[in-house]
């Protein structure tokens, strides 16, 4: 019963968002502005009627009902009862369902909240948002069917044990919020240009929506990031794997458009390109999601393979992306170009960080579809690695990190060199003395790193220099959040680069009672015992780890032995000092009556994460700021009428 | 008119794009990796023999005009156990088998021989997997068939199986 409710919901909520687009696209010109009031219900409604479909499978979940084919695909009667949940969108249908949730979420906030917006913009962004939930309910209903039956199983096949932990309760949700928020940029553009509404109000009005997202982004990639990395076993933190790009491309053009709608907002500049990188943040999303669900390329993320579904998806990019560039063709060349601005200003660092996010994101992008376009070319299979995008993402990087330490210190409209120089000379100075150092105490270790220490330095005192001389009372939030921001991107290249110098590696085949050292610690390999988990067997490699002579303590990596499915599972052992983290993992088997150990010692690898919080705290911040000083704003008005 | 056009430049990438991906979804699902060891010679190896009683093997065994197979195994490995039966079978059609045993131990390996017969004329010992790399192999079993020059002309990666042994002859130049 359940499931026939959820479904039906699913449909209630397709039909309704068939009327927000149409009633959207009436409603938009003046002569028939007395439908516009209804626009706001039935956006709302569509959404209560989409969040009901995905409780509705969640139920279904919790209870282990086999006779849904979803769960008994994928769930297991067993399955401890986070697992159960979360499992609900480990699998194509529910992930899915979890994707077109917070689209139609996405578009009942803005038709709640947004009260900016010139009345006609904002019915076309709702028709917009519309338009996009349509495509994807008919995908969902069509080719993907969450709730279908299935008759005469008993019990269910269970959860890829590699997604049986915490980390599948928040990583999905917090991606696809960003993701998927990021259609609320794509329908404001779409909604701009159909109305032709481009300028500071329509760029103010947009700006708390793209920094929503792209704070669920940044959160969703640092979290998928460590969750790799500690699940996994593998000691790396990214693998520039297709998935992990396709989550980091939405991510590079959305942090381009936070920063181009704050010229748009501020100084009237940029208008086409801004318009451009709103479409193209949430394309990257589309694309992101097809790259996933088509499994036209092979990654860790791939989930069952359907082709028409893949063309499916395909279809709506074609419609969407097409129609909105072809909007953007049509209607852009007759938006005003703005206002110009002198080559040495804020806003022309802006639109270098622009150009050089960019490029990035064409880079990463090459990376990620080459194999694919040259095994349609020539048939040869390759796969482009860490090698290549870290040779050239790197020092793009670097370009970029000095863009952030210098871009916040030039004045808006013109500035003078020798000025800046005397604003940036501290972070210089910074930047010069942890290079010296660097070079005469580290030893070789490599030119990325060196740069990245060196740069994360530069960056590190001058994303606090906005600050100098400043009463900190009367500073707004939102100048809090851009410190912190920058900040937090110093703090990650510096856990990046500490990762790529000075990490340690031991790899060593141990018979019961040897030591081994690994970095300043060392480790005796006591012994092996079982023990029982939840629905797996685990063997648990007894390490008894100690630093110089102090007193040991016991650390414990396992291995795990699911059955349902019969799957072999690493679990590392990880402690955290404030100097690093020490990371082990056990082989798989013995060999000899020796087990292989795998150690690492990676110094300050946990500032790439904090970094990333940092970046997202950053936006919260800056979010809250502008959110306030709106609503301030409305009250000193109100207050005067 | 130049800033039109440049406005369409986005639209058409995308459509390139789109393209591209049309294609990769109608591309065949064959997984195949063509092995990049087909046409080499052997690279050059001398392993100490891995039993007392059966000779080690190398690289210059393979060149006196005699097709043979060179089969990387281990005395550890499960999968193993199920091709040794084939093997049996290949050598006594007159097939030739050498063996590389991975990371193995005489006793070890004469219970693996004993318990399941044996099919090789020679077995090499490789501690360290060093032969095993370097003949691109990344696990056993694994079955190349080498011409009488010294020359790969086919890398099987698995089990062999009695599938297999009509297309392992006519690379050998046998007749089945």
């Amino acid at each position: 019963m359940i499931a026939e409710a959820g479904l039906a919901a699913l449909w209630f909520a397709a039909a309704l968002a068939l009327a927000q687009l149409v009633l959207g696209a009436l409603a938009t010109s003046e002569a028939r502005s007395e439908l516009r009031s209804s626009i706001a219900p039935v956006a709302i409604v569509q959404a209560l009627f989409v969040v009901t479909a995905f409780f509705c499978l969640i139920a279904v979940f919790m209870r282990s009902d086999m006779s849904v084919l979803l769960v008994a695909e994928n769930s297991h009667s067993a399955k401890p009862m986070i697992y159960k949940i979360a499992g609900t969108w480990g699998n194509h249908e529910g992930s899915m369902l979890l994707w077109v949730t917070i689209l139609g979420v996405a578009g009942a906030t803005i038709a709640l909240f947004e009260r900016k917006l010139r009345a006609d913009t904002k019915v076309a962004t709702l028709a917009a948002q519309g338009a996009i939930a349509l495509g994807f309910y008919a995908f969902l209903l069509f080719a993907s069917n969450p709730f279908a039956r299935i008759a005469g199983v008993i019990e269910g096949r269970g959860l890829n044990p590699l997604l049986q932990d915490p980390g599948l309760a928040f990583h999905p949700p917090t991606l696809y919020a960003g993701y998927v928020g990021m259609s609320a940029a794509f329908s404001f553009a779409v909604g701009a240009l159909v109305t032709r509404n481009v300028g500071p109000e329509f760029a103010r009005a947009m700006r708390p929506w793209i920094l929503g997202a792209w704070i669920f982004l940044t959160i969703g990639i640092t979290a998928g990031s460590y969750w790799s990395y500690y699940t996994l076993g593998w000691g790396g933190w990214w693998f520039w794997d297709p998935v992990e790009n396709a989550s980091l491309m939405p991510w590079l053009a959305a942090t381009a458009l936070i920063h181009s709608v704050t010229v748009l907002a501020t100084r009237d500049g940029l208008r086409a390109w801004t318009i451009m990188l709103a479409v193209l943040a949430f394309s990257m999303s589309m694309v992101g999601t097809f790259l996933v669900r088509s499994g036209i390329l092979t990654s860790v993320h791939s989930f069952a393979v359907d082709p028409r579904r893949g063309v499916f998806i395909l279809e709506l990019l074609a419609i969407y992306i097409g129609g909105a560039l072809t909007l953007f063709a049509l209607r852009v060349g007759t938006v005003n170009e703005g206002t110009r601005f002198d080559p040495f200003s804020r806003e022309a660092a802006l639109v270098a960080n622009n150009l050089l996010l960019t490029v990035i994101l064409i880079v990463v992008m090459a990376g990620t579809l080459y194999p694919l376009a040259l095994e349609g070319l020539t048939g040869a299979k390759i796969s482009v690695g860490a090698p290549y995008f870290n040779s050239v993402v790197g020092p793009l990087a670097l370009v970029l990190m000095v863009i952030i330490a210098i871009g916040p210190l030039l004045r808006w409209r013109s500035d003078r060199p020798a000025l800046l120089l005397r604003r940036v000379a501290p972070a210089l100075l910074a930047g010069g003395i942890a290079l010296a150092v660097l070079i005469a105490l580290a030893g070789p270790i490599g030119l990325l790193p060196l740069f990245g220490l060196a740069v994360a330095a530069l960056v590190a005192v001058a994303s606090l220099a906005p600050l100098w001389k400043r009463n900190l009372r009367r500073t707004p939030l939102f100048t809090y959040g851009m410190v912190i921001a920058h900040f937090g991107c110093a703090v990650s290249i510096a856990g990046m680069a500490c990762e790529g110098a000075f990490t340690k590696e031991n790899l060593v085949a141990v018979k019961a009672g040897e030591t081994q050292p690994i970095g300043p610690f060392s480790v005796t390999f006591a012994g092996l015992r079982e023990l029982p988990g939840p629905n797996y067997a685990a063997l648990e490699g007894v390490l008894l780890v100690a630093r110089g002579q102090g007193k040991p303590w016991v650390m414990a990596p396992q291995l795990r032995q699911f059955t349902d499915p019969p799957m072999l599972t690493n679990q590392a052992a990880i402690k955290t000092f404030w100097n690093g983290q020490l990371y082990l993992t056990i082989g798989e088997k013995e060999i000899e009556g020796r087990w292989l150990l795998r150690m690492w010692w990676k110094p300050f690898v946990t500032l790439i994460w904090l970094g990333g919080a940092l970046i997202a705290l950053g936006g919260a911040l800056a979010l809250l700021g502008r959110v306030r000083r709106d609503l301030t704003a409305k009250r000193v008005a109100g207050a005067a009428a | 008119m130049k800033r039109g056009l440049i406005l369409w430049l986005p639209l058409a990438l995308v459509v390139l794009l789109l393209a591209l991906f049309w294609a990769g979804l109608h591309k065949d699902e064959n997984h195949d990796i063509a092995s990049q060891m087909v046409g080499k010679p052997l690279p050059a190896f001398a392993a100490p023999a891995a039993l007392p009683g059966l000779p080690g093997a190398s690289a210059a065994d393979f060149r006196d005009g005699q097709p043979r197979l060179l089969n990387v195994f281990a005395s550890w490995c499960v999968p193993c156990v199920a091709e040794v039966p084939v093997l049996m079978q290949m050598k006594g059609m007159g097939v030739e088998v050498v063996g590389i045993a991975v990371h193995d131990t005489a006793p070890a390996l004469a219970e693996f021989l004993g318990k399941n017969g044996n099919p090789y004329s020679r077995i090499g010992s490789d501690d360290q997997s060093r032969i095993q790399l370097a003949l691109g192999s990344s696990g056993v079993p694994e079955t190349f068939v080498i011409d009488g020059q010294g020359k790969i002309v086919k890398q099987h990666i698995g089990v062999v199986g009695e599938d297999d042994i009509p297309e392992l002859l006519a690379l050998l130049g046998q007749k089945p």
